[in-house]
């Protein structure tokens, strides 16, 4: 049995407005497993966001080949989930009917909205319950707080159960108490779904706390420069964010990415 | 020796009286339910709430008063200067010339209402197929803005001519004046709504495999719902400025006519009275549309005092 990496990108370019355009990515390869949750971080502009649309086929590669699910990605995806810095729901919709919005719009499950309308209600009021917004489903998104706000945006990104989520920067505009409930809400919502995760962020302890494996990407035009592993068992605590091993992973990350930023890489890469 | 003073200055004061710990004051009695509230902190409270609630009754109040006043200063002025009637009639005397005039007026004003809702009705409908097109499509709009704004900046007045030629005398001419007046301001903001989709969005819902129809139903049409509405009161109140103008122009019947014929025979309150009637079949029109509003998107007129509960 050959386990072929659910994502692949080889060796791929992206540059914008075309020839004259600036270069996002440099020859660029990643594979990431089904299942994995991997985290990519990088100084800003990176082309860490450019990544992402890449892989669900929002934009088309300059060069180079993305393979998803072993097929070429040359559409968007219709299978993956997204949540962004801005939980972006939609004002005119109660939370319960913002997290129904997938079973609107993917196209076989669109088809059976009708006949399965009480399933599928349940499966969002379970998510719901599950990074606690139980009570909150008849609420208008506005009333909620940013932190709800992301809690729900997570929920919509994962309900019609996508194979693969790519997250940017979800938790970017929120406080740091906030922001550590949720990396802890996000790890139980990935273990008990276990989707493929691809979640971009410039917060190191947060992608050492929620990743399988970490990559680091250079400065523009980005390429992946080093990866780690994390071995640290799940479900991780807090706590564990103390430990010696993490502070090293962090302090480790965090030297890279300062390297990456004075452009050193290019000797040390080349 | 400035900077010694200053030296000396910092090192004397925090030395001289460590600061006690402001634990040790804190009283031992036990916290009430009012958490420590005294009577006359609630009475202060009751009389801020009852100020509040008589400013939001003189708001109510402030436009009658403001259009009473305004009257009043009209009819005071009118006699004290002694203007002639057909230069500027005092209110009294229009009301006069209402009450005499009634029978024509309501039928005219009517004739001027159905005009003017079927010139708007037309509006609407092409005003929201063209909004959601410019709207969704930068192909459309690169292509069809700048004719828009062309035909916008035409003067109403210049087609009235036109439209005679083309339908004849009569209501045609009016609701179609009505209709190109109106059509354009719906246009504009519904394609705006449509257009400022955030990107973010749009990217959830094509990583869903949403095609471009599919965002316009489910997230551009209803997001463009408060500036469609917003819209519409410009429009209703344009869309009685073309139906008169036309009137005015070429019209058998109607409130604009029947302003020409009255002020052709220097029955100038009557004249006063048209106005009057137009007035507030525009303003009546426009609550209308404001009620209509807040019923439909009350998501977006949402109140501050509405926002955020918990965590």
């Amino acid at each position: 049995m050959t386990t072929r990496p659910f994502v692949e990108i080889d060796r791929v370019w992206m540059r914008y407005n075309g020839s004259g355009g600036t270069l996002a990515l440099r020859n660029t390869s990643l594979t990431v497993d089904k299942q994995e949750f991997v985290a990519v971080v990088g100084p800003s502009g990176c082309g860490k966001s450019t990544l992402m649309r890449l892989v669900t086929g929002l934009w088309p590669a300059s060069a180079g080949s993305v393979i998803v699910a072993g097929k070429e990605v040359d559409r968007p995806l219709s299978i993956a989930g997204m949540a962004f810095q801005n939980p972006t729901l939609l004002p005119w919709r109660t939370v319960l009917d913002n997290v129904m919005l997938p079973f609107e719009v993917v196209d076989t499950l669109a088809a059976r909205l009708r006949k399965d309308r009480a399933l599928y209600e349940q499966q969002c009021r379970e998510l719901l319950e599950l990074v606690g917004l139980k009570g909150f489903e008849h609420k208008n998104p506005w009333q909620l707080s940013g932190g709800m706000q992301q809690r729900a945006s997570l929920c919509r990104a994962l309900v019609h159960q996508p194979q693969l989520l790519m997250l940017d920067e979800p938790f970017g505009a929120l406080d740091v108490f906030t922001r550590e409930d949720l990396w802890s809400v996000l790890q139980n919502l990935w273990l008990a779904r276990r989707p493929t995760v691809i979640l971009v962020t410039h917060d190191l302890r947060e992608a050492a706390f929620l990743a399988d494996r970490i990559l680091v990407m250079t400065a523009r035009p980005g390429r992946i420069m080093i990866e780690r592993k994390v071995d640290l068992p799940r479900p991780r605590t807090p706590q564990m964010t103390y430990s010696s091993y993490f502070q090293d992973l962090v302090q480790d990350l965090r030297e890279h990415i300062d390297r990456a930023r004075q452009g050193e890489e290019l000797a040390h890469a080349e | 020796m400035q900077s010694e003073a200053v030296a000396t200055l910092l090192t004397d004061a925090p030395p001289s009286k460590p600061a006690e710990p402001s634990q040790a004051k804190l009283p031992t009695k036990p916290v009430s339910a009012t958490d420590g509230m005294l009577d006359s902190d609630f009475a202060r409270d009751a009389a801020i709430v009852a100020a509040a609630a008589r400013r939001r009754r003189f708001m109510r109040l402030l436009p009658w008063l403001v259009i009473t006043g305004m009257l009043l200063l009209w009819e005071i002025g009118a006699r004290v200067f002694d203007i002639p009637e057909f230069v500027l009639p005092a209110p009294t005397v229009v009301a006069q010339s209402i009450a005499k005039w009634w029978s024509p007026i309501v039928s005219n004003a009517l004739q001027t209402l159905k005009t003017t809702l079927i010139g708007f009705a037309m509006a609407n409908v092409l005003g929201l197929a063209l909004g959601v097109l410019v709207g969704s499509s930068t192909m459309v709009y690169h292509g069809l803005y700048p004719l828009l704004i062309a035909f916008n900046s035409i003067p109403k007045v210049a087609l009235v001519p036109i439209l005679v030629i083309w339908c004849g005398i009569g209501t045609m001419p009016a609701v179609l004046t009505s209709f190109l007046i109106s059509f354009f301001p719906i246009t504009v903001n519904v394609a705006a709504g449509i257009a400022t989709v955030e990107p973010e969005l749009r990217d959830v819902l094509r990583a869903l495999g949403a095609r471009p129809l599919k965002i316009v139903r489910k997230v551009g049409l209803p997001r463009s719902m408060p500036y469609y509405f917003a819209s519409l009161k410009i429009a209703i109140t344009s869309s009685f400025l073309g139906s008169i103008l036309a009137e005015t122009i070429a019209g058998q019947s109607g409130i604009g006519h029947l302003m020409i014929v009255a002020s052709s025979r220097f029955d100038v309150p009557l004249v006063f009275a048209g106005v009057v009637v137009t007035a507030a079949m525009s303003v009546t029109m426009y609550t209308i549309a404001t009620i209509i509003e807040t019923r439909t998107i009350s998501w977006a007129t949402r109140s501050q005092g509405d926002q955020a509960t918990g965590v």
